[in-house]
């Protein structure tokens, strides 16, 4: 069966505001991003039937319905960290084919700035049954930073990836960043500024790491049919691919790997087309490493060049190889799970939207969310109408 | 022994006989007679073969540095930074995560690939976890 062009995404937005959001909880940002992304498609809440979302609160998918006031005939709550709402892309792609449903939103928010202070300090954050909690946290190893830092590390060792080449990936997100006006880091930033900053776990300085922020986002799914009759020009998902190769840093295969290899390939294979055809690139980039070993995993570059391949700005504004345009996880926002903002941002881009940051020309995107300790991904190839 | 701050394994029924070990001072993993593989972490199966013939091996605490960083932040409750947490080749095929000990955490101290072996550290009467140091 061929997928491509079956679905498309008719509807994209985020939150009224995003950054530093302390007066909205998760469910209200997660409303009024869907309430927002419905008006950028032009439909109502009485057409959606189809519900995704991810959120981590006990039965967030029914308890959001209620909120919304929608009895949808589809419901979905796959979590798979940062990397749910692009697998949800995929899966509203299932339903809509098996005709379970007609108009789906998938929807995302999150106060990971401002609900921190409800979170009190880390006591192991793991369920003590998890092996996780056995095997890690009694070890010292906790939040994000301290498990990609290994990864990163050991890609440092064996491919001579520098400090250096992860500083490109920081810099040049950054100048993106300062095109963006929704963007919370917009100062300008060197490659000797990232080299200089304080370390937050070696080989990892600050600002190797993402921020975190609070923010809702939003994206309206449609089928074929339904989409040439919407306010704005289909986005059409030609390719989809989702992957999962472990949970823990622990029972990671191989620890320069990502499950990108796994899902990009699919998802080329589905769209039928190549790499060099890729006009904008929107990828996680929770650490300069994961985006740099991520366009390794999709095959832009041979394993263990993304360094050399990301060198000399090449991802910046004017470079050929336009990455997270948004200013990315780094410079844009970052509330916690953030592949939801790649997703609106590739949407942008091929709609011709995104003003001053506008890639020229955009009709291929891809896309590329990674979920949990660089543990499940979902890769979307988009094409413009 | 000062107050022990940092989080505590709880032993679940497959992990039980590694934490009784590890009380001991003795490495022992989990061994699967059908593949003639180690594996790590314990559990009910196999995950190379699914089979459950399955025996607990003593283990050398030897082993290589795969992987480190070195934490700057109080990345878990107990740890004061900066500390180094470590993956762990062991010479009989399996990786387990660790705190590096016995090395100043700095960059210039610490490479990928360099000998490590088992030490001890005991955090309660039940529990006694596996760090490890520089081999020498
Ligand atoms: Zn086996």
């Amino acid at each position: 069966m061929d997928l491509r062009k079956r679905i498309a995404i008719a509807g994209a937005d985020e939150t009224d505001r995003i950054g530093i959001v302390p007066d909205m909880t998760p469910i209200m940002m997660q409303a009024q991003a869907v309430r927002n992304a419905l008006a950028d498609a032009g439909l109502q809440k009485s057409d959606v039937d189809a519900l995704f979302v991810a959120d981590p609160s006990p039965m967030s998918g029914v308890q959001l319905c209620e909120y919304l006031g929608i009895q949808p005939k589809y419901i979905d709550n796959t979590m798979t960290g940062g990397s749910s709402f692009v697998i949800h892309v995929e899966h509203a792609m299932a339903a809509i084919n098996a005709g379970l449903c007609s108009v789906a939103v998938i929807a995302h928010g999150e106060t990971g700035f401002s609900g921190r202070r409800r979170r009190g300090a880390r006591q192991g954050g793991f369920d003590s049954s998890l092996p996780a909690a056995q095997f890690e946290a009694p070890f010292g190893a906790g939040g994000p930073a301290s498990t990609y830092s290994m990864a990163a590390m050991r890609h440092m060792h064996e491919y001579g990836t520098t400090s250096e080449h992860l500083a490109e990936v920081a810099v040049a997100t950054r100048k993106w960043a300062q095109l963006n006006p929704k963007a919370m880091m917009r100062e300008p930033l060197s490659i000797e500024d990232v080299l200089s900053s304080r370390w937050i776990a070696y080989p990892f300085h600050i600002y190797d790491c993402c921020l975190v922020t609070d923010a809702g986002g939003a994206v309206v799914v449609v089928g074929a049919e339904r989409a040439r009759d919407l306010r704005k020009k289909p986005v059409w998902v030609l390719g989809s691919g989702e992957a999962t190769t472990h949970q823990s840093l622990l029972g990671m295969p191989d620890l320069t790997r990502t499950p990108a290899r796994y899902s990009g390939q699919r998802a080329f294979d589905m769209a039928g087309v190549s790499r060099a055809d890729i006009d904008v690139v929107e990828v996680y980039d929770s650490f300069t490493y994961t985006a740099l070993v991520t366009i390794e995993e999709l095959g832009f570059c041979e394993k263990g060049e993304g360094g050399p391949f990301l060198a000399n700005q090449r991802s910046a504004p004017g470079g050929d190889f336009p990455m997270n345009t948004n200013g990315g996880g780094l410079s844009y926002t970052h509330p916690g799970m953030y592949g939801m903002f790649i997703l609106i941002e590739a949407v942008r881009q091929l709609r011709g939207e995104c003003g001053e940051r506008q890639v020229a020309g955009a009709e291929l995107a891809c896309v590329n969310a990674t979920g949990g300790i660089l543990s499940a991904t979902g890769t979307l190839i988009l094409g413009a109408d | 022994m000062a107050e022990y701050t940092k989080p505590l394994p709880v032993p679940s029924p497959e992990t039980q006989p590694f934490w009784d070990a590890c009380a001991r001072r003795e490495l022992t993993l989990p061994f699967c007679t059908a593949c003639a593989q180690f594996f790590f972490y314990p559990r009910a199966f196999c995950p190379r073969c699914f089979g459950d013939a399955i025996e607990w091996r003593r283990c050398t605490g030897r082993g290589t540095l795969y992987t480190f960083a070195i934490q700057y932040r109080p990345q878990m409750i107990g740890f004061t930074p900066p500390y180094v947490t470590a993956i762990v080749q062991l010479e009989e095929g399996p990786r387990m995560m660790t705190t590096l000990v016995g090395v100043t955490p700095s960059p210039e101290a610490i490479r990928c690939d360099m000998p490590v072996e088992v030490t001890w550290e005991q955090a309660s009467d039940e529990i006694t976890l596996p760090l490890f140091r520089p081999a020498g």
